[in-house]
């Protein structure tokens, strides 16, 4: 048994109460006048608002709607990202804790699925994870409740104001509209956690019984839940990020916020792993389980890159305005942030990991590990801020709070989902597999 | 590689009573008999449908390319769509070959060999295609980015079409490189085995000095993986590329993101589907269905149920981007597919492709021999269907109404493709007889672990090998004993020839002639006058012994226990037997 040790729990904590009061500091510091927002950008405006560039390449229809008076709502316009901001640092960071759980599920059921014979020393610390979406997914659904109540401008197309002038949005309404986008939210967050929920049962449950009738229910539940989970994890990705730009479309945009997602969970997988074994427990994890994970870290971030590149290649080389503006918005403003992913989620997995020798060297994949983390932060960061803030970005008290904060949710509940049960699963068929793998 | 112990509930991946010997037996068989009848009718087809093709590539290209149905609205059809089809087929191959062994899959090693071999083959008839299309096949070289002074411009590197070139030789080559690689051991065990001397000549080129040391070995292990994870981003370039040929452009239903890995989900749920209506008829007529069990079916079938779904996916969120991009282009494109003058086409696709496959959600129907086979045929067409419904409807109502039309193909470009399936079965069925059809030397690593008969011995908790000790040294002869094969007489015991003689046959100077005994592997003119001194003088003598018989010559002779069967007299007997006839 695991026991949730005192030093990480209050670590969680003062994580969780730092990040909080960031968090709240962020929205008091938000403006709440025209006057108060042109204040804030010309004490530190160094370079970033180019009107000029920022009007055109904006998805905000508002801001081009109307030609007369276009100061004004371009201020106006300025008020509404500085709004956004602590909303959008808040949606980021937890949209990004709830995918790593997400990412974990579906390797989870892959696992199952696919009866590996390696991997069933690690499914508690698998099902330690996916505790997490419970509570993380109920967050973001709040938080995509409180858009559609106005409490904030994340999603353009929710405001009756700017869909009135927007024919684009208007054809999209039958599918882009606050009531049907809520409970689709409703239906996705149901499944997973039920698929998690019952599955997990069904493990501990393995575990005492005599026969593999659970482990054999198990693998069913986990092949059916992998269709619910390809059809639904491609529209909750057009749902909660791609329709931040309501004019933007890429079919592959569901299956890159996939591999974004199953590479950040195998990470953490491997990072837990890790932290376990290095104060004593999962005894039987060895180096070749390790070596495992490690190739999957390396593997999947090709495979992010590959679609990443198939996704902007084709948009780039194709030139469609409608289509490009996307890349030219996020190249324009987001320079740094939008190549610096490809740098840390591409270059530095390949070059730490290529090595076999150094996938079985635990501070090396530790290292990697937190690159490709933050990699795959700024990757939902480069997908939601362009839209939501516009040139208006930058890495500041909001944005890190929020990390913090979830990282310390994300901690906490993780861990103290560990410490409910054993951490090796007794009864299960492949186990001795597992404890006798070797590569 | 992988550790030996497997979990008791994992089914066997080779089933019957199935030594190492006999997997050495199984597998050389095809390749050391003769061809039957059925062999050479499919044969004769395959070779007719190929010899028409041919006839019609050379109508093509003596006439030009307006022999095909094409016009000015759709200018790109069959041509392109048996290319895509063909690559996508070789694709499973190099899955099988590469991805899965990556994964450590061990039923990957019954059916990569005729996968990987289905891969080159297929490459090779898609490669025809951009070849044919070009008119003046002999300035083919000009797509190679040569100097200017060879004849040609300098190739376009921007042009999707040139990567082809170059991802698809480079598949190629790969592909070939490993295959052959892996066929190393075994085209040396059937050079240790051959009896002819040609034939040992010729194996032992192909085997390139296989020795079997340690070494070898190691080298083969490194090589392996090395080539299997450069083979894994290649398979999903050439396929990617294959994509972007369409997606690069602006024209509605090709321009979408989602190509890459939507062609590469469909290369692998076609080439499976390829895979297994080779091997479900292979492993009939080649008697290998202890090694490509039902199981390897069921496990093919859930590969393409998965990438069928995968498929299914990719063509509904297409769909519906279509609707949610608001470019009325792109949902007339759609609109125009689906309801269309070639509804047809599309629904096909549907039907073949997303709802056939999910019949394998049950165990029944995905272990049922004939069912899988059907489901086989039946994603091949729909994948078919697939390339013409994207290449076809996409191009026959353009933004000229006034030029919208129909194609029809004519009776050349449908013999072209004929001729591919032909010539590709042609390859196919050379292969078949004399190449090892099935990765031995893998099979044989993985038979202790996951083979039928260690395993019920490992549960019955008894030794996996036990050394037979045919002689046993005692003095007394008991006649009953000996009849009954329990004891074995000892040397120059007339009794014990006359056993061993009862069951093989006498030779018959009269009516017989003998048979030069030396050239099965193993007897030399030693042993040859040995036997003859016995009474044995015939192949068909040699080839009716058993293991009883065996040990009986064994204690006769008392030279070189265990010779016989370890070297299969019989087997190599048989064989020799049947060529002489």
């Amino acid at each position: 048994m695991y026991t949730f040790s005192n030093r990480l729990k209050i670590g969680s904590i003062i994580l969780m109460a730092v990040g909080l009061l960031g968090i709240i500091g962020g929205f008091v510091m938000a403006p709440s006048t025209v006057e108060e927002a042109k204040a804030m950008v010309a004490s530190h405006d160094d370079g970033h608002g180019e009107e000029a560039a920022h009007a055109e390449s904006s998805d905000h229809g508002a801001a081009t709607a109307h030609e007369e008076g276009h100061d004004a709502s371009h201020d106006e316009h300025l008020l509404h990202q500085l709004q956004n901001k602590p909303w959008a640092a808040l949606y980021v960071a937890a949209f990004f804790f709830m995918m790593i759980s997400l990412g974990v599920l579906a390797f989870y059921a892959i696992q199952r699925a696919a009866q590996a014979g390696w991997s069933p020393l690690l499914f508690r610390v698998m099902e330690g994870i996916t505790a997490y979406l419970v509570p993380g997914g109920i967050v973001v659904f709040v938080i995509l409740l409180l858009s559609a109540l106005h409490m904030n401008h994340l999603f353009v197309w929710m405001d009756a104001d700017i869909v009135a002038h927007d024919e684009i949005i208007q054809a999209k309404s039958g599918y882009l509209n606050p009531t049907f986008f809520l409970i689709r939210a409703v239906i996705f967050l149901g499944g997973w956690i039920a698929y998690r929920e019952y599955s997990r049962k069904l493990s501990l449950r393995q575990d005492e019984s005599t026969d593999d009738s659970n482990f054999k229910l198990n693998f069913r539940i986990s092949a059916g839940f992998l269709v619910f989970y390809l059809i639904s994890e491609s529209i909750m990705s057009w749902d909660w990020i791609m329709s931040v730009d309501p004019h933007w479309f890429s079919t592959l945009f569901g299956w890159y916020i996939f591999a974004s997602m199953f590479v950040s969970g195998i990470t953490v997988i491997a990072l837990v792993t890790i932290y376990l074994k290095s104060k004593g427990y999962l005894k039987d994890v060895n180096d070749s389980h390790l070596h495992d994970l490690a190739k999957f870290m390396f593997g999947i971030s090709i495979f992010w890159t590959y679609l990443w590149f198939s996704q902007f290649m084709l948009i780039w080389y194709s030139n469609i305005p409608e289509e490009v503006t996307y890349y030219v918005t996020r190249i324009e403003d987001y320079k740094l942030p939008f190549f610096g992913m490809v740098a840390m989620n591409f270059l530095f997995p390949i070059l730490l990991l290529m090595n076999s020798d150094f996938k079985r060297v635990n501070w090396f994949v530790v290292m990697a590990g937190v690159v490709i983390l933050a990699g795959h932060y700024m990757d939902i960061f480069n997908a939601i801020m362009p839209a939501t803030v516009g040139d208006q970005w930058y890495i500041g008290i909001p944005e890190i709070s929020a990390i913090l904060f979830f990282a310390g949710f994300f901690i906490y509940w993780v861990f103290r989902a560990l410490s409910k049960v054993p951490l090796q699963p007794k009864r299960n068929p492949f186990i001795e597999e597992s404890k006798h793998f070797h590569y | 590689m992988a550790s030996h112990y497997e979990a008791p509930i994992r089914k066997p991946l080779v089933v019957g009573n199935k030594g190492y010997h006999d997997v050495t037996v199984d597998i050389a068989a095809p390749v050391e008999g003769r061809a039957n009848k059925h062999w050479w009718i499919v044969f004769s087809i395959a070779l007719v449908a190929f010899l028409w093709g041919v006839g019609c590539i050379i109508y093509t290209i003596s006439t030009g390319i307006g022999t095909w149905g094409l016009n000015k609205t759709v200018n790109w059809a069959w041509d392109i769509t048996n290319f895509v089809w063909w690559v996508g087929i070789g694709h499973a191959g190099t899955l099988i070959s590469a991805v899965l062994l990556l994964f450590r899959q061990k039923w990957r090693m019954a059916i990569n060999r005729s996968a990987e071999a289905m891969t080159i083959f297929s490459v090779i008839q898609a490669g025809l295609f951009p070849i044919i299309h070009m008119g003046r096949p002999w300035l083919a070289y000009w797509v190679l980015p040569i100097p200017n002074q060879f004849g040609s411009l300098w190739v376009n590197f921007n042009s999707p079409l040139l990567w082809d070139v170059f991802a698809i030789s480079t598949y190629l080559s790969v592909s070939l490189v490993f295959w052959w690689t892996g066929l190393l051991p075994d085209f040396a065990m059937i050079r240790d085995r051959a009896v002819l001397p040609f034939q040992k000549k010729i194996y032992g080129l192909l085997s390139f000095g296989w020795s079997g040391r340690a070494k070898d070995w190691q080298r083969f292990e490194e090589v392996s993986l090395v080539l299997a994870g450069l083979a894994t981003p290649l398979v999903l370039s050439v396929h990617t590329i294959v994509s972007f040929d369409f997606a690069t452009s602006v024209i509605p239903g090709w321009h979408t993101t989602i190509f890459p890995p939507y062609f590469v989900a469909g290369a692998i749920f076609s080439g499976f589907a390829m895979v297994n209506t080779l091997l479900i008829i292979m492993r009939k007529v080649c008697h290998l269905e202890a090694y490509i069990t039902v199981q390897h079916i069921e496990l093919m079938n859930i590969v393409i149920m998965l990438t069928g779904s995968i498929v299914g996916c990719a063509y509904i969120t297409e769909l519906f981007m279509a609707w949610y991009s608001g470019v009325e282009y792109e949902q007339y494109a759609f609109l125009n597919r689906a309801t269309g003058p070639y509804w047809w086409a599309y629904w096909s696709m549907m039907t073949c492709n997303v709802f056939s496959p999910q019949f394998m959600w049950f165990k029944k129907l995905r272990t049922s021999i004939m069912f899988s086979f059907f489901i086989s045929i039946v994603v091949n067409i729909g994948m078919w269907f697939e390339r013409f419904v994207i290449i076809v409807t996409s191009l026959h109502r353009d933004y000229l109404p006034s030029s919208w039309t129909m194609f029809s193909p004519t009776f050349v470009d449908i013999g072209i493709f004929i001729g591919t399936i032909g010539f590709f079965f042609v390859l196919f069925l050379l292969y078949a007889r004399t190449f090892p059809v099935i990765a031995q030397a893998e099979v044989k690593s993985i038979l202790k672990a996951s083979g039928e008969k260690y395993k019920t011995l490992r549960d019955a908790g008894k030794p996996l090998y036990q050394i037979s000790n045919a002689k046993i040294s005692t003095e007394e002869s008991v006649t009953q004993d000996v009849l009954m094969g329990e004891v074995a007489p000892k040397e120059g015991d007339k009794m014990g020839v006359t056993e061993l003689l009862s069951s093989i046959g006498t030779f018959d100077a009269t009516k017989e002639t003998a048979d030069d005994l030396k050239k099965v592997k193993g007897i030399g003119p030693q042993m040859e006058a040995t036997l003859n001194q016995i009474g044995i003088y015939t192949f068909a003598q040699v080839a009716r012994m058993t293991e009883k018989e065996y040990n009986l010559l064994d204690s006769i002779t008392s030279s070189f226990p265990g010779r016989a069967q370890r070297d299969d007299w019989a087997g190599q007997a048989a064989v020799l037997l049947n060529n002489k006839k």
